[in-house]
């Protein structure tokens, strides 16, 4: 066993070295990757160690930096790209959502793009405008991406390398606010034993109502699940791990248990995951469900100035509020 | 094919751009005139024997032929749409049969004489206008990519793969690998095509953009999309541009010769830009007489890129009535029997549009497909 206490940051990072050691076709691309390890330090020491060839500066393009690395998926690679910002992803939309997505449907299976698109995510860092995004329903609602949110360093660790190693292409979202926060990480288990990439996971046990979330809104729902079991309630905990596809077994599961489902995620609510996750359960279990099933979110507001964020954010009390109003049905 | 001489590769751009601004007759790279003439071009130049100059001939006759016969399946019903590139022959074969076959494509959706010359089935491209599926051939066996509908976007991606024979180390040697990218002059104002120049050039890609001007982008004229002269774009990226006769089959094999293997040598990518003219509509459902003059379709005719080899041809005595009547004939039973296949092309089973979304399989969409499945057994004789 090796096992190490690392940032999620670190845990990364120390993800991508392992998949680069594994496969020379894993090739790193984006904006300040190399020299600099990236805004967030994410590639640090990776250009050092595997040469420019494979961790690649490139020009200050976003299209550019998908556009390419679907050639050099064609071509026999892996990239891997880092998009800076989750608000600057927009400008490589049209190769994601158009080709990305569609190359293998449009080949008859002739063509696999095994590349990943990594997107630091989320707010809480009291960033400018377009740092702070949640843009994952945009890649959920278009057929032929995978989408994974990691909320861990242990997950993030082995999500990452999983992302690479598969032949679909994979939206990588890392929550940038978890990105200094610890956790064990067994740095020397085998890529095969981790837990399979696209199932969610339960993170906590309880019986009164079920709590749903992902990225960076895991911690803050099992703060809450803490706090509740105080006050004598039992909430238990799922991590989603994959937003698209959803492994909403474990959910319908959990609802017939506990009758109740709260789903937070920083994302405006307007047509996004917990739309789908209440529609889902409401289809599955519909005579389970002692409440409709609640969101908590970030408001249908553009991300607003960091003074703000705070309350734009879903947050513990507002968790529990929602538990409240789901016991109040 | 023989192998055109490898020209000094500034001095062409440097030729050509002697003139700026828009001129009746632009100032291209030229080998054969309208009337069949050989003239020559001090940095082009081609060296093909007779049975291969009879070879480009029958390529165009045979482009053309099945192109039409594309466009009278369309206009019975038999396609949904049509992309013809009546006009651009000489473009789409010459700069075809300059590639090598380790040489890569990344097409528009209109370069059926490039897939010709890559010797992919020519009824491929028709299922994806029947709406059968999406293209169907192997894009990497055949070393030609699928179609692409967004303007501009397989820029970045014939970009992206160059870099990947780059790392490959396959290229500086004689039997290195090249690229080719295909688009319209519309795609120039895409900011993907930009950002494909500037990513080739600072990767010094082996990439030769191959830029089909036929003046128009569905109504929009070239003068929508730039103030100056398309291939003098390539300088301000900081490599060269040239242009050339696009209606020229023999320069336009020689100028893309001369980029591909400035390519695979490591001398980095080239603009070029064909000039040429789309005769017919944009696509089968365009109608191109609301925006243009038949005195300018009149003055590209006399320019046909067939008429030109065929006057070559006779020229020279390098072909006889038997061998125009010849190529005529089996054009045209090539074209039949293109038709008799398009009609015969079976519709897809219903639930493949499940397949083929994901490598590994997905819970939504099996989930989505034994649902299909469940209801369309419901009816009688369902699938
Ligand atoms: C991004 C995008 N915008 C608009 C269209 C619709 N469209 C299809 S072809 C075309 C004109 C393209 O002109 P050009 O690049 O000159 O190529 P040509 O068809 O003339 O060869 C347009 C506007 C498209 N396919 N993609």
């Amino acid at each position: 066993m090796g096992t190490e206490t690392l940032t999620l940051g670190k845990a990364i990072n120390t993800g991508l070295r392992r998949a680069m050691e594994r496969d020379d076709k894993v090739i790193l691309m984006g904006e300040d990757i190399g020299k600099l390890g990236g805004v967030f330090r994410i590639t640090d020491g990776l250009q050092k160690d595997f040469g420019d060839d494979r961790v690649i500066d490139t020009p200050l393009a976003e299209a550019g930096i998908v556009g390419t690395a679907i050639g050099l998926a064609l071509r026999g690679y892996r990239p891997v790209c880092e998009i800076q910002f989750d608000g600057f992803v927009y400008p490589a939309y049209d190769q994601i959502v158009c080709q990305v997505a569609k190359m293998r449907y449009r080949s008859l299976g002739k063509v696999s793009l095994p590349m990943v698109i990594r997107i630091p995510f989320g707010g809480g860092i009291g960033a400018v405008e377009h740092h702070s995004e949640s843009p994952e329903a945009y890649f959920a609602h278009t057929a032929g991406l995978k989408v994974v949110a990691c909320s861990n360093p242990e997950d993030a660790h082995f999500m990452i390398q999983q992302a690479i190693a598969g032949d679909d292409p994979v939206i990588f979202f890392e929550p940038k606010r978890r990105y200094w926060e610890k956790g064990q990480v067994d740095v020397t288990a085998e890529l095969e034993s981790a837990y399979p990439l696209h199932k969610s996971r339960l993170v906590r046990s309880g019986s009164d109502a079920t709590l749903v979330a992902y990225g960076p809104m895991v911690r803050t729902a099992m703060d809450a699940a803490s706090a509740a079991a105080e006050e004598g309630r039992e909430l238990e905990v799922i991590d989603l791990r994959s937003i698209s596809p959803l492994d909403m077994e474990p959910i319908f599961e959990s609802v017939r248990k506990t009758g109740r489902l709260v789903v937070v995620h920083e994302a405006p609510s307007n047509v996004g995951m917990g739309a789908e996750i209440a529609a889902r359960v409401s289809e599955e279990c519909f005579y389970s469900l002692e409440a409709p099933v609640l969101r908590v979110t970030g408001y249908d507001t553009p991300y607003p100035a960091s003074r703000l964020e705070e309350e734009f954010l879903p947050d513990l009390d507002r968790v529990l509020d929602a538990v409240d109003r789901s016991f109040g049905w | 094919m023989s192998k055109g001489d490898t020209a000094p590769r500034r001095s062409a751009s440097k030729a050509a751009s002697k003139r700026v601004g828009s001129t009746p007759e632009p100032e291209y790279v030229q080998l054969l005139t309208p009337d069949g003439e050989r003239v020559e071009h001090p940095d082009y130049s081609v060296d093909f024997s007779d049975e291969e100059l009879r070879g480009l001939y029958r390529d165009l006759v045979t482009v053309r032929a099945l192109d039409a016969e594309a466009t009278a399946l369309q206009r019975q019903g038999e396609l949904g749409i049509w992309a013809s590139l009546l006009g651009q022959e000489a473009a789409q074969v010459g700069s075809g049969r300059a590639l090598r076959t380790q040489d890569m494509a990344f097409p528009t959706y209109r370069e059926h004489g490039v897939l010709y010359c890559r010797g992919i089935d020519p009824i491929m491209p028709l299922s994806l206008f029947r709406g059968v599926d999406q293209g169907g051939w192997d894009p990497i066996a055949h070393k030609f990519n699928m179609y692409t509908i967004v303007i501009g976007a397989q820029t970045l991606h014939a970009t992206g793969y160059a870099m990947g024979i780059k790392l490959d180390g396959k290229v500086g040697t004689d039997d290195g690998e090249a690229v080719i990218a295909y688009f319209g002059d519309g795609a120039t104002s895409q900011g993907d095509v930009n950002e494909a120049f500037i990513w080739a050039s600072v990767y010094n890609s082996p990439l030769v953009f191959f830029c089909q001007n036929n003046q128009y982008a569905i109504s929009e004229p070239v003068e929508r999309q730039m103030r100056i002269p398309l291939y003098q774009r390539a300088s301000g990226f900081g490599f060269p541009g040239v242009r050339v006769d696009g209606n020229d089959v023999l320069a336009c094999y020689a100028v893309t010769r001369a980029a591909l293997d400035a390519a695979r040598l490591g001398q980095g990518p080239t603009l070029i830009e064909a000039y040429t003219y789309r005769m017919g509509a944009h696509t089968t459902s365009d109608d191109p007489t609301r925006y243009r003059d038949t005195a300018e379709l009149e003055s590209w005719k006399a320019k046909d890129p067939i008429s030109r080899v065929k006057a070559l041809l006779e020229r020279e005595g390098l072909a006889d009535e038997a061998f125009f009547a010849e190529v005529a004939v089996d054009a045209r039973a090539q074209a039949n029997h293109l038709r008799e296949r398009v009609l015969s092309m079976p519709d897809p089973q219903p639930a493949s549009m499940f397949d083929h979304v994901y490598a590994e399989s997905s819970p939504l969409v099996e989930a989505q497909r034994a649902q299909f499945q469940a209801y369309a057994a419901s009816f009688e004789g369902g699938h």
